[in-house]
């Protein structure tokens, strides 16, 4: 018999059994041409050559038409609030300090809105309507990510009017 | 379309999952933390490997915990000619059911055996546990099985 010991404490009551997978991740090409923008500090979208609605990011194809978009649209740098979540409970993984805004921000020029970190601005201060813009980080330090948006905060505009972004909520 | 104009990039998806092991196997992770084998006495005197807290055959709790091995018989195997990332090893080596002295059940662990021509069934293998600074309570305590009386020849 095996006279090895330890002066380990106590019986084992736990056992860590992480289950892990590792992919080889590809967002495919039309989102690949989102993040190749975000690269150089802008949004790009795509247009519908049918409806005309531009889609930010782009999945390659409208989901009304069903026709693939092939025209390329830069999108501005600032946007509207069209409704925002307040998050206050911690969970495993944060990487955010709570608490802090989560918004759906439709950008100018843009047909579909998508998720941003809002910051500078009082949680109880947000509000639908409300413009925004994209904070970047440092030139050398933009990357094919949406890491490259540190995140959103208050553009020094009046709120937008209720219908302009009606049909996005 | 050329392949470039899509970016990849590695994703690793993990469950970090926590399991409670129980007064059963908890006991057995930690004889292994501890250097040492055990298994459990079912009906009829049985010995179980990796212990269980039920009998498989009867469903009646089981008894008490003994100590087994070091050694141990090979009931069967299987040789891994090409490891992947994830395997206990990461030179060849064999999948194995062992049944350790003193136990009527086999355990699943690997046998470093150096070769597939260096092993056999009913060969006799031994214990090596990591250093016991490394054992965390864990089948991973036990490095490896290797030939009893030294490894490869």
């Amino acid at each position: 018999m095996s006279d090895e010991t330890t002066d380990a404490p106590g019986p084992v009551t736990m056992l860590a059994t992480p289950i892990g997978l590792d992919f080889d991740f590809t967002p495919g090409i039309a989102q690949s041409k989102f993040l190749r923008g975000l690269e150089q500090g802008k949004f790009l979208g795509q247009r519908c050559p049918v409806c005309g609605k531009v889609y930010v990011p782009s999945r390659g194809s409208c989901p009304t038409d069903g026709v693939p978009t092939t025209e390329d649209v830069e999108l501005a740098n600032v946007g509207t609030v069209t409704t925002y979540c307040v998050v206050n409970v911690p969970f495993a993984g944060q990487s955010i300090e709570i608490p802090y805004i989560c918004a759906q921000i439709l950008l100018d020029g843009a047909n579909l809105s998508f998720m941003g970190l809002l910051q500078e601005i009082p949680t109880d201060q947000i509000r639908m309507g409300m413009r925004v813009e994209a904070v970047w980080v440092e030139p050398d330090q933009l990357t094919p990510s949406l890491a490259s948006v540190r995140y959103f905060r208050p553009a020094d505009e009046p709120d937008a009017d209720y219908e302009t972004y009606k049909e996005y909520l | 379309m050329p392949e470039s104009e899509a970016l990849h990039a590695e994703h690793h998806l993990e469950y970090p999952y926590s399991r409670s092991v129980g007064p059963v196997i908890g006991a057995f992770l930690t004889g292994l933390r501890d250097g040492k084998l055990f298994g459990v006495t079912g009906a009829g005197g049985t010995v179980i490997v990796p212990p269980t807290e039920y009998d498989p055959t009867t469903g009646d709790d089981t008894g008490e915990m003994v100590e087994v091995g070091p050694g141990g018989v090979v009931e069967s195997w299987a040789w891994v000619s090409r490891p992947l990332r994830k395997h206990p090893m990461q030179t060849p080596f064999a999948w194995a059911l062992i049944r350790l002295d003193g136990a009527d059940t086999a355990m699943l662990h690997v046998v470093d055996a150096g070769g597939p021509d260096k092993l056999a069934t009913g060969d006799r293998v031994t214990v090596k546990y990591r250093p016991a600074s490394e054992r965390i309570g864990a089948m991973a305590d036990i490095e490896a099985f290797v030939p009893e009386g030294g490894a490869g020849a």
